[in-house]
């Protein structure tokens, strides 16, 4: 029997189609269909100045905008050859941390729901409240909040905000006992997780598995750590593995990395040097608002960003961060002019997705549900 | 500050993966790029798949991870895609990008899922958005666009704003 899931489905955490072809409760084939949020984001890119780009890529994945920032920036930094000061790399990993926190906990509480554990939603999008709050106070956005920018940071965070950064990560660790008490040893979560969806590590790297969803089968590598990029070599955390390979052990991987992120959170917060946040380079970095009503010469570097946008020297990067879901990768082309000539994103979803049919094959259809949200996907981010 | 690309084969005949693929087949290895820290290498079309799995298979460095698939569209000019591989070798942490040139006149080269499965998504959709066959695929159909949908968008010669 042919069973369609989706694409209106509560468990598919967007809009992602699922023909499963079923002998009793049985699956044979699973055929994940996706393209229904599909906005054409790349094609778009090409018709924007280089600075224009940023807002769009908040919307490419809506549960990380500041890793896509992030990712998005270092790319057209390293097309321009540009040196960012310290402190703007380090405000950059720090809220990338808390990106990063902010996604775990909408996949843990959203992962949990799926499978009948609803009490740990209301725990999670408790804390997540406060993430997105912070959010607010530097950005002025919740979600879509566009902080980082090519060159640096959008503005200085306001007086208040390391000490209520400070106050969250002190309390946060508490918090994510209070999920694993709900969890971790949950003899129902147990048997709903344990040995269900299991992937090999030949499998998930011959896949294109990244993240969470690679470490949790055992292979040892995160892009932080191993090849570095905005001073993450600066930090020291343990990047957590497990070996099973099963829905159980992602999920005892992510819930580690929430705590490794706070870590890294802390020691931001006690080593954030001091200095500008934006880069020394006034053709491409928007003056301060200030020199510009008194200054000539930044009232025209202004006018000229803002109209005419920068030259970048022509070339191509490819420039991949860890986000919460794995890999993700921008391919930017640059023909020497103010618009790039292709912008690529490698989305870390879609190479994980392609993981589901050897999850599930063989197995029930329950199990479906459970595996979907073990690999955490994003749909904005597949279809873009 | 930029450092100017170096272009020259000879220059960069002792990168472990450009001596890897010319000493498999010379002619194999069109040209090769060092620019802004990356390594891109041509690769001849018909060559492809081959030079991918032998990559993947080196004993010093094999690239057992594909990142990402996609092509660039140099219209007018020809030849006019460039497909473009991502390799990452987990081990040795080292990135190579591979790049075929295809003209514009029915646009194919043999696809590399039978070395990493994981290009089965990437390439239907370079084939969806570029039009682009491989040869050899499993399932080349359409992924994000709808499967009536004519012409292909990320073509340079397709409007921004669609068809109307």
């Amino acid at each position: 029997m042919i069973l369609n899931m989706g694409p209106q489905h509560p468990s598919t955490h967007g809009v992602l189609r699922v023909i499963l072809e079923i002998d009793g409760e049985t699956i044979v084939r699973i055929m994940p269909d996706i393209g229904y949020l599909h906005t054409g984001i790349e094609k778009t890119c090409e018709a924007k100045f280089y600075q224009q780009v940023v807002p769009l890529t908040d919307r490419i994945d809506y549960l990380c905008p500041m890793t896509n920032n992030l990712c998005y920036a270092l790319a057209v930094e390293k097309l321009l050859g540009l040196e960012i000061p310290p402190k703007a790399q380090w405000l950059r990993v720090l809220l990338n941390e808390l990106t990063r926190i902010n996604s775990h906990l909408v996949w843990l509480g959203t992962h949990a729901m799926d499978i009948g554990a609803l009490t740990v939603f209301l725990y999670c999008f408790r804390e997540r409240e406060d993430v997105l709050r912070l959010f607010e106070a530097v950005s002025g956005q919740r979600m879509m909040t566009s902080y980082f920018r090519i060159g640096g940071v959008a503005l200085e965070p306001p007086l208040d905000f390391f000490d209520r950064v400070r106050d969250f990560a002190n309390r946060f660790p508490s918090k994510v006992d209070e999920y694993e008490n709900l969890l971790t040893g949950n003899p129902i979560w147990k048997m709903r997780t344990k040995g269900v969806a299991r992937i090999t590590a030949e499998d998930a790297i011959a896949l294109g598995a990244s993240g969470p969803t690679l470490r949790g089968s055992g292979v040892d590598f995160d892009l932080r750590r191993d090849m570095p990029y905005s001073g993450y070599e600066n930090f020291k955390f343990k990047v957590p593995v497990s070996q099973e390979g099963d829905v159980f052990a992602r999920y005892e991987c992510r819930v580690q990395e929430l705590r490794e992120s706070i870590g890294i959170v802390q020691q931001a917060l006690d080593g954030m040097p001091q200095g500008p946040i934006k880069a020394d380079a006034p053709k491409v970095v928007l003056p301060d608002r200030e020199k510009m009503k008194t200054q000539m010469e930044a009232l025209i570097y202004h006018f000229k960003i803002i109209t005419e946008g920068f030259a970048v020297p022509a070339g191509e990067v490819y420039q991949a961060v860890e986000s919460p879901r794995g890999e993700m990768g921008y391919y930017i082309v640059s023909d020497g002019t103010a618009k790039p000539y292709r912008v690529h994103m490698r989305s870390a979803c879609l190479a994980n997705l392609q993981l589901l049919p050897k999850m599930c094959e063989g197995k029930l259809i329950a199990d479906v549900v459970a595996a979907i949200g073990s690999i955490d996907i994003v749909l904005g981010e597949i279809d873009r | 500050m930029l450092t100017p690309a170096i272009t020259d084969l000879e220059q960069l005949k002792d990168h472990p993966a450009v001596a890897r693929l010319r000493s498999w087949n010379l002619a194999a290895v069109e040209g090769a790029k060092f620019d802004r820290d990356e390594l891109s290498i041509y690769v001849e079309r018909s060559s492809l798949r081959e030079a991918c799995a032998l990559l993947r298979d080196d004993a010093n460095c094999p690239f057992n991870f594909l990142s990402d698939v996609t092509c660039v569209d140099w219209h007018p000019a020809e030849p006019r895609f460039e497909i473009v591989y991502q390799l990452l070798s987990i081990p040795k942490k080292e990135r190579v990008r591979l790049k075929v040139r295809l003209g514009s006149d029915s646009p194919a080269v043999e696809s590399v899922t039978s070395v990493w499965p994981a290009a089965n998504f990437f390439e239907r959709e370079v084939f969806d958005l570029f039009g682009i066959r491989f040869t050899g695929h499993p399932y080349l159909r359409r992924i994000q666009m709808p499967e009536n949908w004519e012409g292909h968008p990320l073509r340079k010669d397709y409007p921004v704003e669609g068809y109307r």
